[in-house]
């Protein structure tokens, strides 16, 4: 009797351990279609329409064939992938060395440097561009008085095109080695012991073994950051926003930073639209081909 | 031990501290840079040679950065965005997470590859469609534009769903046996058990708001309502820029989350790496 009570009493509940789970993800899955799979359609429908005078009317390719004629969006391209090229392998090799030396078993205090070396993985992207366009400051800046101090001439750091790229470089840098150092970190911990022993064994030196078994182990690592910093790459807008606007002469114009000025400043939400789904595009692939390229290495 | 080893192993220890003193300078140096400028004139920061002790013009700086952008209305901003996001996001990020590990039902495997592939796509795709909605609902300049658009954000979702998985089955058949509902257990079983997960995710999620800066730009028009990286962007865009502002401003956004940091470093790092290293 005690259980047939209790099986009426669960048919009247509306909260069965069948319709729960529905009432678990309900509320992030009608967010995620207000706010994430509604706008996701809606940009695609908006990147193939232009509106002229208030009116918007149905126009095809043609924004994608703008995109494709307008030299500054190649620059963003251009200036988007040398940033990628060049930042995150001096960042991954940066953070992979550290890791080694961090490592070592000669290291006491390893509590102290770790939280040192992720220190400026906190702070905001604004905060910390901010903090560089003061210290690059080409008259006062601190970074080129220490320069002065071993004679080198004041570099112009914001201000010339070559050289705002090597800022934004060394911004981003400085913000993200620490961050995958302690991923790297964590994943030298997972190697085994014996591996080197039997390497030290067979008389390979610490150079030796660094090439032929830690590198090798840490792939997966170096794929994971990799996919990683390259997403955050082609998203890159805070610093040039902050650091450099772009300029000078467009040299630090990034993808995203185009996106917004085109949506936000010009207000062309149709031509931005289509600029967010070419992002898209290069994402899906980059990432696509990585893990194709790590894969078949295997 | 060998005298020679011994000499060897001492150079290896001095080269080693070096290198990674010289790199803890590197990173730690611009904080010390940013504290500098908070506590004096605008002109010091600039002064050749650099000042590099700390001065008496915090209190100053304050009340002209209090007059310049209203910083305590900012922070304050600030503070009730990403503390009621947070907050929300936790509980929706982990309801669904737990759903997707412990039941079976219908729709399951799609409904979390829809969530898993939107991990992949750039926000930049949503940024205008967003803008236009929040317009269309009078929702611009208002907390509710910054805060619900990433309420169900896919990778928490994704990294609660990880964490869940390893909760015994066991403990919820037990609570179930003694009549618990499906809503007690997730309340009083299935949270306090997962309390270390919940943290990581939540320092996530806390950090992710407090330093989101795009979409806050493109929603907050208004100065009142800004949040401390619009706030500290728009100090950058003025004409007379009084740089021992804008360090007070970088040092308020960035001291909170220091001393966070400094307090619970091991929850925090695992937390900011997303669960990606397992410690």
């Amino acid at each position: 009797m005690n259980s047939t009570a209790k099986a009426e009493k669960k048919k009247r509940k509306f909260v069965t351990p069948k319709t729960a789970p529905y009432i678990f993800i309900a509320p992030a899955v009608i967010l995620f279609l207000l706010f994430t799979v509604y706008p996701v359609i809606s940009s695609l429908i908006l990147s193939f329409q232009t509106t002229t005078g208030g009116v918007t009317e149905f126009a095809g390719l043609d924004n994608y064939r703008r995109l494709f004629n307008d030299p500054l969006f190649y620059q963003a391209l251009g200036n988007t992938f040398i940033i990628l090229i060049i930042q995150v392998p001096i960042m991954l090799t940066l953070a992979v060395l550290l890791a080694v030396l961090m490592n070592s078993a000669l290291l006491r205090m390893r509590g102290f440097f770790r939280v040192a070396f992720f220190m400026p993985a906190i702070t905001a992207l604004v905060a910390y561009a901010i903090v560089f366009m003061i210290l690059l400051d080409e008259n006062y800046g601190i970074v080129n008085y220490a320069l002065s101090l071993v004679g080198i001439d004041p570099i112009a750091w914001l201000n010339d095109p070559f050289w705002a790229k090597v800022s934004l470089i060394i911004a981003v840098t400085w913000r993200w080695t620490g961050y995958n150092m302690v991923i790297f970190l964590a994943g030298l911990q997972g190697i085994s012991k014996d591996l080197y022993e039997a390497a030290s064994i067979d008389g390979a030196g610490k150079i030796r073994q660094f090439f032929s078994i830690t590198l090798p182990q840490l792939k997966p690592i170096f794929l994971f950051t990799f996919v990683l910093s390259t997403i955050g790459t082609l998203q890159l807008f805070d610093e040039p926003f902050i650091l450099t606007g772009g300029g000078p002469n467009n040299s630090t114009l990034t993808i995203s930073l185009y996106l917004y000025l085109n949506g936000f400043r010009y207000f062309d939400f149709n031509y931005a639209s289509a600029i967010a789904y070419v992002l898209v595009i290069i994402i899906a692939v980059l990432s696509w081909l990585q893990m194709k390229v790590a894969g078949d290495k295997e | 031990m060998t005298t020679k080893k011994k000499t060897t192993n001492i150079l290896k220890k001095i080269g080693l501290y070096t290198l990674l003193l010289i790199g803890v300078f590197i990173s730690v140096f611009p904080f010390y840079w940013m504290f500098i400028g908070a506590t004096n004139p605008s002109g010091q920061i600039f002064s050749i040679p650099p000042n590099l002790t700390p001065g008496d013009h915090f209190f100053e700086n304050l009340r002209n950065l209090n007059e310049t952008v209203g910083i305590w209305r900012v922070m304050m901003n600030s503070l009730i965005i990403t503390l009621v996001f947070t907050l929300f996001s936790v509980i929706i990020c982990s309801a669904a997470g737990y759903a997707f590990a412990k039941y079976k039902f219908k729709g399951r495997e799609a409904i979390f590859f829809a969530l898993l592939l939107a991990i992949m796509i750039p926000y930049h795709v949503t940024l205008i469609p967003l803008f236009q909605l929040m317009a269309d609902l009078g929702w611009l300049n208002t907390y509710q534009a910054v805060i619900l658009p990433n309420l169900a954000y896919p990778f928490a979702i994704f990294l609660m769903r990880q964490n869940m998985r390893s909760l015994p089955d066991s403990l919820l058949e037990a609570a179930r046996v003694d009549g618990a509902g499906e809503f007690r257990i997730f309340f009083t079983v299935v949270l306090p058990t997962m309390r270390p997960a919940l943290a990581a995710v939540a320092i996530f999620l806390f950090m992710f708001q407090w330093n989101n800066f795009l979409w806050p730009l493109v929603v907050l028009g208004s100065s009142d309502m800004y949040t401390l990286p619009v706030a500290l962007s728009s100090l950058v865009g003025l004409s007379r820029v009084d740089y021992g502002q804008i360090m007070l401003g970088t040092t308020l956004s960035t001291l909170p989350i220091m001393i966070f940091f400094l307090l619970l470093q091991r929850q925090f790092i695992s937390g900011i790496l997303g669960g990606s290293v397992k410690e």
